[in-house]
């Protein structure tokens, strides 16, 4: 029971990686992997400053600022400079490794009994409950503090979607999805789908590295090694949650979508690891999961005639 | 919508090019001189339609007032206001534009109601309000029953899932809605059916009629050539080749613009004839 809230909780966290991803992959159609430099950023800044006794909430948003500024620099290299979506990412992503090590100024930084943003939530569940540090759910004993854990990363995913589907439907964030769909008509209808781009891959690592702050806080560590392979994971939960509920979908239920889809492949793989398995072939499992969503689906239309598209 | 200018009786403002150059791939085998100084003025108000063959510079004269590109010499002023230097977005305030492709013109995942309302925002500062607002869909309601293809039921569905020949006219709608001051239309019926480029035809002129915008339309049918609009400009090598302005171009007929067609066909043939013959000598 405990492995399962745990899980849940991790699920829910990376869940706020898989919206970033899912703005810049899908909003945006931009193949933006500087994710793996920003979501370890998110985590150093956030130890970083915890460990330096600022407020845990403050140093969150400072780490979500962070990756913001990280995404604008994949964003500028590629409108300014032209450069490649890809090799910008890859750019800003290998600078942001010597960043990380600067923040941290060390490989790692451990939080054991560092109040984080998740601690308020833990000593009040644990005063409701008078003190004890088990209580009982459905018939299972659970730690108090997983508990709490699960019920902030709950909060925190709600509050992110909620905002980024009311964002996506003002003014501004409809041109950013125009601008993925169709950036010569959002020209000739007068925005700029440079500066559109750049704030729409720092919205997007901001939440990325939002993310890696929490992750950090969550298991009590940061490591300059925890971004490596991280955007394939969001992909996985992009494409889970795509598959889950269609590609056509409305902004809302693809944000749906994504969290589901998150959470669905933390379980699979706890599951997985239960079995027995090596969490050396993690990646190599993660990236075979990845792509046989990408093929199947399209291999798939190729047998099943594609539902008739109405024309009135 | 009190922030937006009423459309006018007359929207039109006047469109200069002075001595515009524009060459493509400058240095290569394939320099070509897209607009080899055109100097052109269209009236406020004006419906100029532009003829010529493949490569004569039609669409890249629209390009260079659309502001797709800089032009490498020359001014290029719209009204009192010189935007030469202006970027393609920044020009938008000015010009509603629609392209030979049916599908350039919409965004597929969104909406009608949402492609419509980014149309209605046109060259305004976006915000962080709510892109859909209730006051607005009747006015769009009324817009589409007004187009009569029936699309006024289907504002909420992805306007992706719409036809060529609906699109064309929503997009058509859209580059109309605010007013511009000069409209571009770069073959905008080529890629449809027979039935929806006569209907895009007519709401073509009805928007032309309502609004009065300075109305530039590259075309290659020769029928639409010699019925619509009050000049007619050919182009040929990136130069103007004929300029016929209003009364004379009430006696032109399709067969006439077909023979000045042919025309500049030969001349295209003989250029290419010379050009690889002195290729043969020199290479």
């Amino acid at each position: 029971m405990s492995i399962l809230i745990t899980t849940l909780s991790i699920g829910l966290v990376l869940a706020v990686l898989g919206l970033g991803v899912h703005i810049a992959f899908r909003v945006f159609g931009f193949s933006d992997i500087t994710a793996d430099g920003s979501f370890p950023l998110g985590a150093a800044v956030a130890a970083a400053l915890i460990i330096a006794e600022v407020d845990p909430f403050i140093a969150t948003a400072i780490a979500g600022a962070a990756g913001g500024a990280a995404g604008a620099i994949t964003g500028v290299l590629n409108t300014r400079f032209k450069i490649n979506p890809l090799l910008a990412g890859i750019l800003t992503m290998t600078a942001l490794y010597t960043v990380n090590l600067r923040v941290m100024g060390k490989s790692n930084i451990g939080l054991l009994g560092k109040a984080t943003v998740f601690t308020p939530a833990e000593s009040l569940l644990t005063s409701l409950v008078s003190g004890a540090s088990h209580c009982t759910l459905l018939g299972r004993d659970v730690a108090v503090q997983d508990l709490a854990c699960l019920a902030v990363s709950g909060v925190i995913v709600l509050i992110c979607s909620v905002a980024l589907w009311w964002f996506l439907r003002t003014e501004i964030g409809a041109a950013m999805r125009a601008t993925g769909d169709n950036g010569a008509m959002v020209r000739a209808l007068g925005g700029n789908t440079d500066r559109l781009l750049i704030c729409g891959l720092a919205l997007a690592n901001a939440l990325i590295a939002l993310s890696g702050g929490l992750l950090a806080q969550l298991q009590s560590f940061a490591d300059v090694q925890m971004g490596i392979g991280i955007i394939v994971l969001g992909l996985a939960s992009v494409i889970i949650g795509q598959t889950l509920v269609g590609g056509g979908a409305s902004v809302g239920v693809s944000i749906v979508g994504v969290i589901m889809g998150s959470v669905l492949f933390r379980l699979l793989i706890a599951i997985a690891l239960r079995m027995g398995l090596d969490p050396n072939d993690l990646k190599l499992i993660t990236a075979v999961v990845v792509l046989v969503a990408l093929v199947v689906p399209s291999a798939l239309g190729r047998v099943r005639p594609r539902p008739r598209r109405s024309m009135a | 919508m009190s922030d937006r200018p009423s459309p006018s009786a007359a929207s039109g403002e006047r469109v200069q090019l002075k001595e515009v150059f524009k060459t493509f791939g400058v240095g290569t085998a394939n320099e070509t001189h897209a607009l080899d100084g055109v100097a052109l003025e269209f009236a406020a108000g004006s419906f100029t339609v532009v003829i010529g063959t493949n490569g004569s510079g039609k669409s890249t004269l629209l390009s260079a007032i659309a502001g797709t590109f800089r032009a490498d010499q020359g001014t290029i002023a719209i009204g009192a206001t010189d935007v030469t230097s202006w970027v393609e977005h920044r020009r938008a305030r000015f010009i509603g534009r629609v392209f030979q492709d049916p599908f350039a013109g919409t965004a597929p995942t969104l909406t009608v109601a949402e492609n419509l309302a980014l149309a209605e925002s046109r060259g305004l500062a976006r915000t962080l309000r709510p892109l859909l607002r209730r006051a607005q869909r009747d006015s769009w309601r009324e817009r589409l029953v007004a187009i009569g293809l029936g699309l006024e039921d289907r504002l909420d569905d992805p306007i992706g899932l719409l036809s060529g020949g609906q699109r064309q006219s929503i997009t058509l709608l859209m580059a109309t809605m605010c007013a511009p001051a000069v409209l571009l239309l770069d073959e905008h019926t080529a890629a449809l059916d027979p039935k929806s480029a006569e209907q895009v035809i007519e709401l073509t002129q009805r928007a032309v009629d309502r609004y009065r915008p300075t109305t530039i339309m590259v075309t290659h049918a020769m029928s639409q050539a010699a019925m619509l609009g009050d000049r007619l400009i050919a182009m040929h090598s990136g130069r103007i080749y004929l300029d016929v302005s209003a009364q004379a171009k009430q006696g032109l007929q399709a067969s006439d613009l077909h023979a000045l067609f042919s025309q500049m066909r030969r001349e295209d043939r003989l250029d290419e004839a010379t050009t690889a013959m002195l290729r043969a000598q020199y290479s």
